[in-house]
């Protein structure tokens, strides 16, 4: 794999990916990389997303549950699109 | 297989030039420690310090007027700095003979040179001049302690990761876990703390735990700290503290993901054997360690420091600063915009992860070079911008 990916996601289960490059803008074409296995997929994005901030790997629906690292990170309160940036205004814990 | 175990047998064996103290403890750094028993000596202590080239001053908040789990708790944490290998020797100054006494005779197990003085009855004047001429008596001593070849897996290594992103699950904590994992097993003592911060993944923790008996240990810890503190005190729910503003503006949405990724600093194959009270000393031999401490970087690295770790790794995403007065921190990041933005403050760059450049069993073998370097004498970048911020934790208020 030569070029640098946009998006890293941990595991093959998760419905959400990391951007990783500064700058990232809506409508690009992204290079997102499984670290799990090192399987990559192109998809892209709606928004512009800060670096370190998620990225909706699919359509997400209110009371969905959010999975990263193959793991529970919390709960969907506002309906998120494919390629949307999923943060503290449409993701809660579950825990306080 | 054959891969891991050729990096494996790349670290083992491997030698750093450490102080042998008498106790047969690995020191990385060589301190002549002036340590206050309480708030009221701070000024005793910090003029001796300003004194007598070569010391260090410990000043801290506490020690009047506490009393039962929060007083052993003090003891244990002025105990276990004073007797930290990284500390020669050290000078104990208190307002009055027993409390002092009582930590001059704590330090003095391990066999180092210590000394107490007291206010009472002298006043800070006097006090300071004979605190001052031990002091500098200690110094020519510590002065002529010399670096010898010890194994690199004597050392006691803890971890703490802080102002926290996504990028440091994704690079710099697994940076510390392969770390770990290639370390522990050869005779590596490690700790992990942060109790409230492995919340959403403490059941993953709990699968780690070396036995059943660990694991009950670690659950009821885990589960105290939920009712007897956060339960007890909380005014809304913790969303504005835990996580913190910096981990929100990294990316980082619940305490979900944040413990998922702070998790990843003890690797993918070693177990903990033991959960230890905060600043309690390991007792079970080499392994890595559960820590019950606060997630705040200074407490942690105070409490870690107190139970004899020499050295420290601490990751972090968007950039905390944090140091220690006695135990050398190192930082690594995986997050390209803080390699940017604050280099100063970087020991160990791995954003190459997130670059898909360098892989994490790269990033461990760069961490292990750092440390190695670390203990050789290497100044950390916070060691080199003067972090040394030694907070002790309190239970409860005093009587």
């Amino acid at each position: 794999m030569a070029s640098v990916p946009h998006l890293l996601v941990h595991d093959r289960k998760d419905n959400v990916g990391v951007v990783v490059v500064e700058g990232l803008e809506a409508g690009t074409e992204m290079l997102c990389v499984v670290t799990e296995d090192n399987s990559d997929f192109r998809m892209t994005s709606k928004m512009a997303v800060p670096i370190g901030h998620k990225i909706a790997l699919v359509d997400l629906e209110v009371g969905d549950t959010a999975i990263k690292y193959g793991q529970d990170i919390g709960k969907v309160v506002a309906a998120v699109g494919k390629g949307e940036h999923v943060h503290t205004h449409n993701l809660k814990t579950k825990r306080w | 297989m054959s891969h891991h175990e050729h990096h494996e047998n790349r670290h083992v064996g491997r030698k750093v030039w450490g102080y042998r103290r008498e106790n047969g403890r690995v020191g990385v750094r060589n301190y002549v420690a002036i340590l206050p028993v309480d708030d009221i000596s701070n000024a005793a202590c910090e003029a001796v310090a300003a004194h007598i080239q070569g010391t260090i001053a410990l000043p801290h908040a506490y020690g009047r007027l506490q009393f039962g789990a929060d007083l052993d708790l003090h003891f244990r944490t002025m105990i276990g700095t004073g007797a930290n290998p990284n500390v020669a020797a050290c000078i104990v100054i208190g307002i009055e003979p027993g409390w002092t006494n009582r930590i001059v005779e704590g330090i003095a197990k391990t066999g180092k040179p210590v000394a107490g003085f007291w206010i009472e009855g002298n006043g800070d004047i006097a006090t300071i001049a004979a605190a001052s001429r031990k002091a500098k008596e200690f110094v020519h001593w510590a002065s002529e302690q010399v670096r010898v070849e010890c194994p690199l897996t004597d050392l006691w290594i803890a971890a703490k990761c802080g102002e926290s992103d996504t990028t440091t699950g994704l690079a710099s904590c697994p940076t510390v876990g392969n770390m770990y994992d290639k370390l522990i097993p050869h005779g590596l003592y490690g700790c992990f703390g942060e109790t409230s911060e492995l919340t959403g993944a403490e059941h993953l923790a709990a699968a780690r735990a070396a036995n059943d008996e660990v694991r009950a240990k670690f659950m009821k810890t885990w589960a105290a700290y939920q009712t007897d503190v956060i339960e007890a005190h909380k005014t809304s729910d913790l969303s504005d503290s835990q996580p913190t503003k910096g981990n929100i503006a990294g990316g980082l949405t619940t305490i979900e993901e944040k413990a998922l990724g702070n998790l990843e600093k003890i690797g993918k194959q070693v177990k903990f054997i033991d959960v230890l009270e905060p600043a309690e000393a390991p007792a079970r031999g080499n392994g890595l360690y559960f820590m019950d401490t606060s997630s705040a970087a200074a407490e942690c690295c105070t409490l870690q420091a107190a139970a004899g770790y020499v050295l420290h790794i601490f990751p972090t995403g968007q950039g905390n600063v944090i140091g220690n007065p006695i135990m050398p921190v190192i930082k690594v990041t995986g997050n390209p915009r803080t390699v940017r933005l604050m280099s100063e403050h970087v020991d160990v760059d791995v954003s190459g992860v997130v670059r898909r450049e360098m892989t994490i069993d790269q990033a461990g073998d760069a961490l292990i070079e750092m440390i190695v370097r670390t203990a050789n004498g290497r100044y950390t970048a916070a060691e080199a911008l003067g972090h040394t911020e030694f907070v002790m934790t309190k239970l409860y208020r005093s009587a």
